[in-house]
């Protein structure tokens, strides 16, 4: 993966807007985050598999390389990622942007697909 | 350690074996015990995808399954049985569906000792579920047919709760392999490896830790 460029991802996110696309969204703070600081509260959502069409997919942010990207959905819904750091369009010409902390793991990620993900 | 007629190991990710187990599994298969490792899924939620990141989400699930193969081939497993549900979702599956997947293995291989989790005291949701279906199977059979259960704690509450583990597995030996199985998992586990090789207090406590006893909890079902 690589740091995101951001002029890249938003060429990317224009390729898939206005068409049905399976999306995979993550948040996660790990299982083990709680038992290893007893401050911390675990959280986590994953949905996969998911077809939405989007009307406009726009990235902002970027200080210290985090980045927000907001999809605006055909029907009025929004899809909402914060904490993304990488990217890449991988050999299935999967769109996977990821947000790595700052212990290297990874925390976020929003992925785009013409085609469902692997089940 | 015992004799056994056949162990069957039981985790829900590819790496659980490495660190708390697969010196004793070694020490079975070397004793010439066979060996079943049943995990269930290919950890492809994990967070870790390499240090620096390797992987992505969608290909965690490939090099996890190549980490495990190579892990089984160090510990020279022969019977290594990837099970193939998601990760983070093995609690979610309809009540009683892994509680048969465990009967099925039992009723296949017929094991003296079973190793997994210990229900309530494996901190992580699949490792309960786990735990819970492999419970739930032997506790369904004629009590005279159970294999034992040698269980793995590391809650916080364990030892407050089930006090110091009634079997020690000294694996003086294994330790080289032990590191290789570890390393074997490198998307997740380069960090710990740093750790185990620091000449440092850190870096012996890690090996203290890892690499000379192994430790369970006998369950008793009754």
């Amino acid at each position: 993966m690589e740091k995101i460029d951001r002029d890249k991802v938003q060429e990317v996110l224009n390729q898939y807007q206005n068409q049905p696309v399976y999306i995979h969204v993550e948040i996660t703070s790990g299982m083990y985050a709680n038992h290893l600081n007893s401050e911390v509260f675990n959280v986590g959502t994953f949905m996969r598999n998911v077809q939405v069409e989007f009307v406009q997919g726009a990235i902002r942010g970027g200080k210290d390389g985090e980045y927000r990207v907001g999809l605006k959905l055909v029907n009025g819904g929004w899809i909402y990622v914060l904490g993304l750091t990488h990217y890449v369009i991988n050999e299935n010409d999967e769109f996977i942007l990821h947000g790595f902390d700052h212990d290297g793991k990874m925390a976020s990620a929003l992925e785009i697909s013409a085609n469902e993900f692997f089940k | 350690m015992e004799k056994e007629r056949h162990v069957l190991v039981v985790f829900p990710h590819p790496d659980d074996e490495a660190f708390g187990v697969s010196g004793t599994i070694m020490k079975y298969i070397d004793a010439g015990v066979p060996v079943t490792y049943a995990c269930l899924t290919f950890g492809d939620m994990g967070r870790s995808l390499g240090y620096p990141p390797f992987a992505t989400r969608e290909s965690l699930h490939d090099i996890r399954k190549k980490e495990v193969e190579k892990s089984a081939e160090i510990m020279k497993l022969t019977d290594l049985r990837l099970l193939g549900y998601r990760d983070k979702t093995l609690e979610f599956e309809p009540p009683g569906h892994l509680t048969s997947v465990m009967q099925d293995l039992i009723g296949e291989l017929n094991p003296s000792t079973i190793i997994s989790f210990y229900p309530g005291y494996s901190v992580h949701p699949d490792h309960e579920a786990t735990a819970d279906a492999v419970v739930d199977a032997v506790t369904e059979m004629n009590a005279a047919d159970r294999p034992k259960l040698h269980l793995v704690a590391f809650d916080k509450n364990t030892l407050d709760d089930l006090g110091e583990p009634d079997i020690i597995n000294d694996i003086t030996g294994y330790e080289d392999r032990k590191e290789q199985v570890m390393a074997a998992h490198i998307s997740q586990t380069g960090p710990l490896l740093k750790r185990l090789a620091a000449e440092t207090v850190d870096g012996k406590e890690t090996r203290d830790a890892y690499l000379k006893l192994e430790q369970f909890y006998s369950y008793d079902i009754n």
